[in-house]
């Protein structure tokens, strides 16, 4: 069996793929990579399935050893990545002798690096997923994030990879933007106009407070027109609600199910991946769209994303 | 039956705007009839009181799409069984460290911590739904008498198998987690297990109550 040997794992490092969506009647929230886009194309230059199970790195990566060699690829953030001194490019595949360590430190730009492997990591799924949800202590590895020590599985190579390279402008136009476009909520229309000017016209800053659940956002206060006590329903990934203190919060991959605020709005599923690679104090800003207009930018994103001509060279 | 965009992938559907038996039977109804004949481009269903998020394909299908189709399911659900209630019982060890809350809420209601296990035990609770965690069963309604407010600042680590209490529900916490429900026992029992069939010890729909045992017994159970 090939491993991945943890030498330091990291602030949070977890295994993670494209989630177990479709259990909301057991209270499971999907999980899953909060930059799906890296993670799908860091397995395609590997010539993986394009969910393969990875390792998410957060703000911080880890070192790394690779008993028997591999052959992985860095996507997504910029966190240094070496091996023996020299410099491992983001986006491209890269040879590991036997016995070499992937060392990666600071990030140098977004939130969240994926190193993904040939073979992809190898972990017992949960539900259909090797995703690991940590409120849970469910999938992954063993369900938590990674430690010193762990030996963790990968897959074999099982062919010669070829040496392709992401197209001039493919990064551009994936690029993690901290501009989130979005849609109204269902309670929009609970909320004062000044609440709305804020929401589209201000300026929010991701709170220290964020994770893969949510993400605190600090702002002018959002206040409601009305009074109503609201009935707990379903909330959709990229839901801002909005507590009575006024605090927004942003849900995302690993968020409650079901909640009670009044959602103001919703980040657009083109945009998601633009989510998870937003760091604590990065001011952001909301633009409104149209149901339509999302949909439009989400197949655009879809094709581009499963069209290997288009991303390749 | 009102429809709301959620999200540019997800729609909400409202039937009925108060928390109670007969909007919840619908809810389960058109859940049922979705998970008997599912739907290519349907990706997840979240039901709750009154309503179902539905999370679809955005790429196959657009809101108004969504919307006569599950109109139409609507239609057909309130043919459909809602399914035989099955009856749990959880065990819970009220008070002292398992119910750090006990007295607190008793004091708020000026009773007896007795009296409100008491009022705790006597209900059959029905399972609205399951959210938050996995595993967390939305239980009620709970008597009047010991409805509180949730805490005005949750703890950072509530232990799993605890019970809480927040308006007129109550709950079991299935992990570990952060939680602001006022606690006032602990069960033994494994909420949730991902080896066990089926995982959740509470499904939506059934009916749940708990039966008060001691300190030994608790930690007896939790020995086995």
């Amino acid at each position: 069996m090939r491993l991945l040997v943890v030498e330091s794992a990291g602030l949070l490092t977890t295994v993670q793929d494209f989630g177990r969506e479709g259990f909301g009647v057991l209270g499971v929230s999907a999980s899953g990579a909060a930059d799906a886009v890296a993670l799908r194309i860091g397995n395609l230059l590997l010539e993986n399935a394009a969910g393969a199970p990875a390792l998410e790195m957060t703000l911080t990566g880890g070192t790394f050893l690779f008993p028997d060699g591999a052959v992985i690829c860095l996507a997504g953030a910029n966190f240094g990545a070496q091996v023996d001194g020299k410099t491992l490019e983001l986006w491209r595949p890269h040879a590991i002798l036997p016995g070499r360590r992937v060392v990666l430190g600071a990030t140098r730009d977004f939130a969240r690096c994926y190193l993904c492997v040939a073979g992809g990591i190898r972990v017992a799924e949960f539900l259909g997923s090797a995703s690991t949800h940590l409120l849970s202590g469910l999938g992954g590895w063993e369900g938590r994030a990674l430690r010193k020590g762990d030996m963790l599985p990968i897959g074999r190579l099982e062919k010669n990879i070829r040496r392709r390279k992401l197209r001039p402008g493919v990064l551009e136009m994936l690029k993690p933007e901290k501009r989130l476009r979005v849609t109204r909520g269902p309670q929009f229309d609970w909320f004062s106009e000044e609440a709305r000017r804020i929401l589209i016209g201000g300026e929010f800053v991701v709170s220290e407070e964020s994770n893969r659940t949510g993400l605190r956002l600090d702002g002018s206060r959002m206040a409601t027109r009305v009074n109503t006590e609201m009935i707990s329903e379903g909330t959709p990934v990229g839901a801002i609600q909005v507590t009575p203190s006024g605090q927004a919060i942003l849900l995302f991959v690993e968020q409650q199910t079901t909640g009670g605020y009044p959602k103001i709005a919703n980040a657009i599923g083109a945009d998601l991946h633009r989510v998870g690679q937003l760091r604590p104090r990065d001011t952001i800003r909301f633009e409104e769209v149209s149901l339509a207009a999302a949909r439009e930018l989400w197949i655009e994103q879809q094709v581009l994303l499963g069209s290997e001509e288009r991303l390749f060279a | 039956v009102r429809f709301e965009a959620a999200s540019d992938q997800a729609m909400l559907v409202y039937l009925g705007e108060e928390i109670g038996a007969a909007t919840h039977e619908r809810v389960v109804r058109l859940l049922r009839l979705l998970q008997r004949e599912p739907i290519k481009w349907l990706r997840n269903i979240q039901p709750a009181y009154c309503s179902l998020l539905i999370t679809f394909d955005a790429a196959a299908v657009d809101h108004a799409e969504v919307q006569a189709k599950l109109s139409e399911y609507e239609s057909r659900a309130d043919k459909m069984p809602a399914g035989k209630a099955r009856l749990v019982e959880i065990p819970v060890c009220y008070g002292g460290e398992f119910g750090p809350d006990l007295e607190v809420v008793a004091a708020q209601h000026g009773l007896h911590a007795e009296k409100v296990v008491e009022l705790h035990i006597a209900r059959t609770y029905h399972a609205y739904f399951l959210g938050f965690a996995p595993g967390f069963a939305y239980l009620g309604d709970l008597a009047e008498e010991i409805a509180t407010p949730r805490l005005e600042t949750p703890r950072k680590e509530v232990p799993a198998g605890s019970v809480g209490i927040a308006g007129r529900q109550t709950a079991v916490y299935p992990f570990a987690s952060p939680g602001g429900w006022r606690l006032i026992g602990r069960t033994p029992l494994e909420i949730f297990h991902k080896d066990r069939g089926p995982m959740g010890l509470i499904a939506i729909g059934d009916q749940v109550r708990f039966r008060p045992i001691t300190r030994a017994e608790f930690l007896a159970a939790r020995q086995a």
